[in-house]
């Protein structure tokens, strides 16, 4: 029976190159709403540039404008126009969400492989992860970003290790299964090294839940990334993320309510987006779960 | 050991014991097992789960747990060399290369995300070094030398695709990619149905005069080894019970394990209401026993056999059998 589950689980896999799972897709209703506002989100952060203005440029007659007229979104403490400011926002805020989903699955999925394959390695690894895992993420991030500096670069590698033991378990818990599978021991018998059987065998038959898991790290990412510039250890200012720019709005809550509510908007937008997405992902790939259109 | 033949076998195992170490301590999985199979020979291990033809299996080609596995005793020598002092490294290139294997449960035997092409080429591109070009052209002939129709268009499918029997054929190309020298082949046929079981060692026992292969077949099935075996070894917990030329066996088995097995097989020409069965069960690998392990189920036991644990006895030509009562009892016939 759970071996049944299994294989047909490997079997949705396979499927996905023969466009099944992606015709799946195409008809599954909060996959493709959550599609169409990440695709929206990055156009709208790529097409930035078009507005024609500098979003870090000051115009000190026209600061805490309300979102009217020449100004959609208004101006912020210093004239900046926060149209402008929440599009280059969401380059930096999708840029910052995008490699910190990449850089945990792909380390993820390296510790949580090797720990599979690697038995007398499983302990020590999973031990660190455990321990990573032990402090809630945000609060780990807090550390490792205000050990590294307030910058973009240490935001990524924080919230990636905040991130990582959570895509490593997954990882491992899938590759642990399948080892065990008969294909296995098969590949062994053909003369199949370690390293091509981790690479070849176990990784190919995790990408299902790895996907599903690396895009639900891209939302936690751009939420945790706001509550870091919230906090004052996110990308430093003048540039516009949109943590920071609910960040620096914060003191003017009362006063200039649309500064943190349209980047606040987006972020939620995007975390909803992703989960979307992500949900989406696991129905389809994930034949436990039986949703047919 | 009765030798196969009078020239050096391919394969001789000797004195092989295994044993995996288990929560209650070490347990003896395969007691001083010797086999030898020749160029070209079909040799038989049959007996119950549990019996040990597996573990035998599998410590030819080392594919246990080095952690838990301990194998202080016995010899297996392949072309001269002997394979428990192989590097990993030289294991590989014999693993694929010179011995393949085939297991019992075609569904689980192939990775769900690879195509057939990719499955085959691995064992090809591991060992020969094809290109993967090359290696496609080659699992599209592997297919068609399984006899399975429509092979260039099957072959680039993923396994879901196939019914079981299809799958274990793609399971024998990947076997024979590399033209071994042996195949084992651990219980092929018993997750297929009766059918398809007949195609499959059709199929095999072909194959195994085209390529010149030497065959090692493992099973729990009678029928099987009669079809396709042309010497027998029958195992018992562990230990090798019987070994004969098949149609020896079949005419008159010498231990009382296998008149058991032998009698378990239905009649076409014999109405019975319930198939003879052996009473009680395999013992547990960590059990003690004493004399013969198949004395507490022996229908002729003797008071000797649960005191001294028998070797193996000859027991005519190239026959042997560890059953002192009955191995005497033949030669007072003979001499009669």
């Amino acid at each position: 029976m759970g071996e049944a589950v299994l294989l047909a689980s490997g079997e949705a896999i396979a499927a996905r190159r023969r466009f099944r799972v992606l015709r799946k897709l195409l008809h599954h209703r909060s996959f493709m709403i959550g599609f169409i506002v990440v695709a929206v989100m990055v156009v709208a952060a790529l097409a930035a540039p078009l507005t024609g203005i500098d979003p870090d440029g000051m115009r000190f007659r026209a600061r805490f404008r309300p979102p009217q007229g020449a100004f959609l979104f208004g101006t912020d403490q210093f004239g900046r126009d926060l149209l402008t400011r929440t599009l280059y926002g969401a380059q930096l805020s999708l840029w910052i969400g995008l490699s910190v989903a990449v850089l945990s699955g792909v380390f993820g999925a390296a510790i949580g492989v090797l720990s599979a394959q690697y038995r007398q390695l499983d302990s020590p690894l999973m031990r660190v992860m455990d321990a990573l895992m032990a402090a809630p993420a945000i609060l780990l991030a807090i550390g490792l970003g205000a050990a590294l500096g307030p910058q973009t670069h240490s935001v990524i590698i924080a919230l990636a290790v905040a991130y990582i033991p959570r895509t490593a378990r997954i990882v491992r818990s899938s590759a642990l299964v399948t080892r065990e599978l008969e294909f296995i021991e098969a590949a062994q018998v053909s003369g199949a090294s370690s390293v091509r059987i981790m690479f070849r065998h176990l990784l190919p038959n995790a990408a299902g839940p790895l996907l599903v898991q690396s895009t639900f790290v891209f939302a936690y990412a751009i939420l945790a990334e706001a509550a870091l510039s919230f906090l004052g250890i996110g990308p430093p200012p003048p540039a516009p993320s949109w943590g920071n720019i609910i960040a620096e709005g914060r003191s003017y809550a009362v006063q200039a309510w649309w500064i943190m509510l349209f980047p606040g908007f987006a972020i939620s937008l995007a975390a909803l987006g992703m989960n979307l997405l992500g949900d989406g992902l696991r129905d389809v790939l994930d034949p436990r779960l039986k949703v047919e259109s | 050991m009765a030798a196969a033949d009078n020239t050096t076998p391919l394969l001789a195992v000797d004195d092989l014991t295994v044993r995996f170490r288990t929560d209650e301590g070490w347990m003896t999985a395969v007691d001083r097992v010797s086999l030898a199979v020749g160029e070209g020979e079909a040799l038989g291990i049959v007996g119950e789960s549990g019996s040990g033809k597996s573990v035998t299996a599998l410590s030819i080609l080392r594919l246990h747990a080095a952690a838990t596995t301990r194998m202080p005793t016995g010899r297996i020598m392949y072309g001269g060399r002997d394979m428990l002092g192989l590097s990993t490294r030289e294991m590989r290139t014999i693993r694929g290369g010179e011995i393949a294997m085939i297991f019992q449960d075609p569904m689980s035997s192939l990775n769900p995300v690879l195509t057939i092409a990719d499955q085959i080429g691995e064992s090809l591109r591991l060992h020969q070094g094809l290109d993967q070009a090359t290696a496609r052209r080659r699992a599209v002939e592997l297919l068609e030398l399984v006899r399975i129709p429509d092979a260039a268009r099957r072959v680039d499918e993923y396994p879901h695709r196939l019914s079981g029997g299809m799958r274990q054929r793609v399971m024998i190309a990947i076997a024979i990619a590399c033209r071994p020298k042996l195949l084992i082949a651990d219980e092929p046929t018993t997750a297929l149905d009766v059918t398809i079981q007949a195609q499959i060692l059709d199929l095999l026992r072909d194959l195994q005069t085209e390529l010149g292969m030497s065959v090692i077949l493992i099973t729990h099935d009678m029928g099987v080894i009669a079809e396709f075996a042309r010497r027998v070894m029958v195992m018992y917990a562990g230990r090798v019970v019987e070994t004969s030329p098949v149609s020896a066996l079949f005419r008159r088995p010498v231990h009382p394990y296998t008149d058991g097995l032998l009698a378990a097989i239905p009649k076409l020409d014999v109405d019975v209401r319930r198939l003879p069965a052996i009473p009680g069960s395999i013992p547990d690998p960590t059990a003690v026993i004493p004399g013969c392990r198949y004395s507490p189920r022996c229908p002729i036991v003797e008071e000797t056999c649960r005191r001294e644990a028998p070797e193996l006895l000859a027991a005519g030509p190239e026959r042997e059998a560890r059953c002192p009562p009955r191995v005497a009892a033949l030669a007072v016939e003979r001499v009669a």
